[in-house]
């Protein structure tokens, strides 16, 4: 028996060689770390994808509370940003991993706890994002009309929650809060030609109401001035070249601003001139005739802090918002707006607030810091608790694009794998992974859905997305979804 | 020419946009690539002329991790690399579009361009490029005493 188990056992190279057959398969199985991600976005897969790469044995799992995976690359990104997406071919083929699961439809919080999870595998990772949106904090915010650009967002892209948001766009001037891409996005998304958003992914219901929308002016309003814009200058770009419509931006914000940049750092260099560019210099022949022909138009204006949304005479609705003209003290990305005392209004029919999304804590013995609106954490390491990790916009907070959840999700991977190592998480321990959790799932009546589920539902939001000339018609309805795989 | 990828295709090696290089056929033209990991570890390619930096090490198979998300379309920062000097200045002239995304890249310098970008030439024969450090590398070894914002 030995030596036919040692000729055998060559094959699974030397630390396993004096074992016998049997020995040999549970050591395996106890070898292999069992590792938990909670949230399907970026952030989860990255993760997931870093851990199965640089270890051989590690079985990750993925759990997503939505049917459908990819969080925010779904459901944050605008629809006509496409390419931004192609992400999710490479999460697709993670998910695909032989060491890899997804389990969607099941909230981490109330269909299993995090510490039943911590019983089942190894490691529990958080990646579950901002759920929720920073408030602005001023009377009438909670009037008809004004929303989140979170909601709004989440409304154009399908996200479940938000269907039945029914903004209205009945007015004609529009005032984002927020000068950050998201609010850039959501500015686009109302004034962009409608072929053009007809070919995207956009929501049917969502398509249909911006049909309907009056709205031809946005304001993307910010605190402080144009050297403190947060937007970035692809996205710039794009608005600055809209068709249809043409930008207002006055001149007496971006005088002499083109010396004062001259030796910052590129990034906010270049994006400083080509706002200075559009607002002072003339346009060439066909942006002028393009302009002149607009009948949609953009504008940023700075120095003005909310507030107050002002009521129309039915005290339901907003009618415009009345705004602090602040000051700077300070300069740079460190600079602050104080109020001056002058006090000025805009009309306006819709507010979207831009000013931040935000976590949300999952579970009351999860560590969390609602001042930041982040796990608290080392490196990925939840504060005071072995084997919890996290990484993400739960981890860092809720900036950056998908390339800085990229590197933050792979050194939270890191921190794992090290601790899988040092022997910091104890592989002794045999844990069953999905297997328990399968059945505290069953006995709670919560049927998960797996990465072929979506694969199913993909398909067919990809046909009917065929119909009708667009690269898909995203489902928004979760009980339609799961219908759809007969769950 | 731009090629798009359908959704739930096989999960071969990534469709990707072309750039504005041609692709020539030629098995003959082969140029020697290497790359210089962010772990220091040296990966040699053998580039088809023509090919982009990006589709070498997609097609190659090359390890850099979270190399090339976007998959060639200008839309991420994450096939940045750093070249040489005197490499850099005889590549061919950056657009407005690819510093617009270059600009977000981590530790970007004087010597920094997109993967994507950039086409395999035959002068270019034993090119040696470095994937650079993320930030989130950087930080590893210090002590993290506090949150960053």
């Amino acid at each position: 028996m030995g030596s036919r188990c040692g000729r055998v056992c060559w094959k699974w190279g030397s630390p396993l060689r004096r074992l016998t057959g049997f020995s040999r398969l549970l050591s395996t199985a106890v070898l292999a770390p069992q590792i938990c991600v909670v949230g399907s976005g970026p952030a989860g897969f990255y993760t997931a994808q870093h851990l199965l790469k640089h270890h051989r044995l590690a079985r990750v799992d993925i759990y997503e509370k939505l049917p459908v995976p990819f969080g925010l690359v779904r459901f944050g990104v605008a629809p006509d940003h496409p390419e931004v997406k192609n992400v999710i071919n490479t999460f697709t083929q993670t998910a695909h991993s032989d060491r890899c699961s997804y389990y969607g439809n099941i909230t981490i919080g109330k269909d299993v706890t995090v510490k039943e999870l911590q019983r089942a595998y190894h490691a529990v990772v958080l990646s579950y994002g901002a759920e929720d949106n920073r408030i602005l904090g001023i009377p009438g915010e909670n009037l008809s009309g004004v929303y989140s650009a979170r909601a709004f967002v989440g409304w154009y892209n399908g996200l479940p929650e938000n269907r039945d948001l029914k903004p209205d766009l009945s007015s004609e001037t529009a005032v984002v809060l927020g000068q950050g891409n998201v609010a850039l996005d959501v500015a686009r998304v109302l004034l962009s030609p409608l072929d053009i958003l007809g070919k995207t992914d956009i929501t049917e219901g969502s398509l249909a109401a911006i049909a309907c929308s009056k709205i031809k002016r946005v304001w993307l309003v910010g605190r402080r001035g144009p050297l403190q814009v947060a937007f970035t200058i692809k996205e710039l770009r794009e608005m600055i070249n809209l068709p249809g419509t043409r930008p207002l931006l006055d001149p007496a914000d971006f005088t002499g601003l083109g010396d004062v940049v001259k030796d910052v750092p590129r990034p906010r260099k270049r994006l400083t001139e080509l706002m200075v560019k559009s607002a002072l210099e003339k346009p060439g022949e066909k942006e002028a005739s393009r302009w002149a022909a607009a009948t949609k138009e953009w504008g940023l204006k700075f120095q003005r802090s909310p507030l107050e949304v002002l009521p129309a005479a039915d005290g339901k609705q907003a009618r415009g918002i009345r705004m602090a003209v602040t000051r700077l003290e300070g300069s740079g990305e460190s600079a602050r707006a104080v109020p001056t005392g002058e006090v000025e209004e805009l009309e306006c029919g819709l507010i979207l607030s831009s000013i931040g999304y935000r976590s949300l804590p999952l579970d009351s013995l999860i560590p969390f810091d609602p001042k930041l609106g982040i796990i608290p954490n080392s490196l990925g390491r939840v504060q005071g608790t072995p084997g919890l990790y996290c990484s993400g916009w739960v981890k860092r907070g809720p900036t950056g694009v998908i390339i800085t959840t990229m590197n933050d999700s792979f050194d939270t991977a890191q921190s794992v794998l090290e601790d899988l190592q040092s022997g910091v998480l104890d592989l002794s321990n045999t844990k069953e992974g999905f297997k328990s959790v399968r059945s505290i799932l069953h006995s709670r009546g919560v049927h998960p859905v797996t990465f072929s589920d979506w694969e199913t539902i993909d398909a067919a939001e990809v046909a009917r997305g065929k119909l009708a000339g667009k690269p898909r018609e995203k489902i928004v309805d979760p009980q339609e979804m799961l219908q759809l795989i007969s769950h | 020419c731009r090629r798009s990828r359908g959704t739930g295709g096989p999960p071969a090696a990534a469709q990707l946009a072309l750039t504005s290089c041609n692709l020539f056929d030629s098995s003959a033209d082969r140029v020697t690539v290497h790359f210089i990991n962010r772990d220091g570890e040296r990966l040699t390619a053998m580039a088809k002329e023509g090919e982009s930096l990006l589709e070498v090490v997609v097609n190659q198979n090359l390890g850099i991790d979270g190399f090339g998300a976007c998959e060639g379309t200008l839309a991420c920062s994450t096939c940045h690399l750093i070249f040489e000097e005197d490499v850099f200045q005889k590549l061919d002239a950056i657009t407005d579009e690819e510093l617009d995304m270059l600009d977000l890249a981590y530790g970007l310098t004087d010597t920094s361009r997109l993967g994507c970008q950039v086409c395999v030439k035959k002068v270019m024969d034993g090119l040696t490029v470095q994937v650079p450090m993320e930030v989130a590398d950087m930080r590893r070894g210090l002590e993290v005493g506090k949150q960053s914002k």
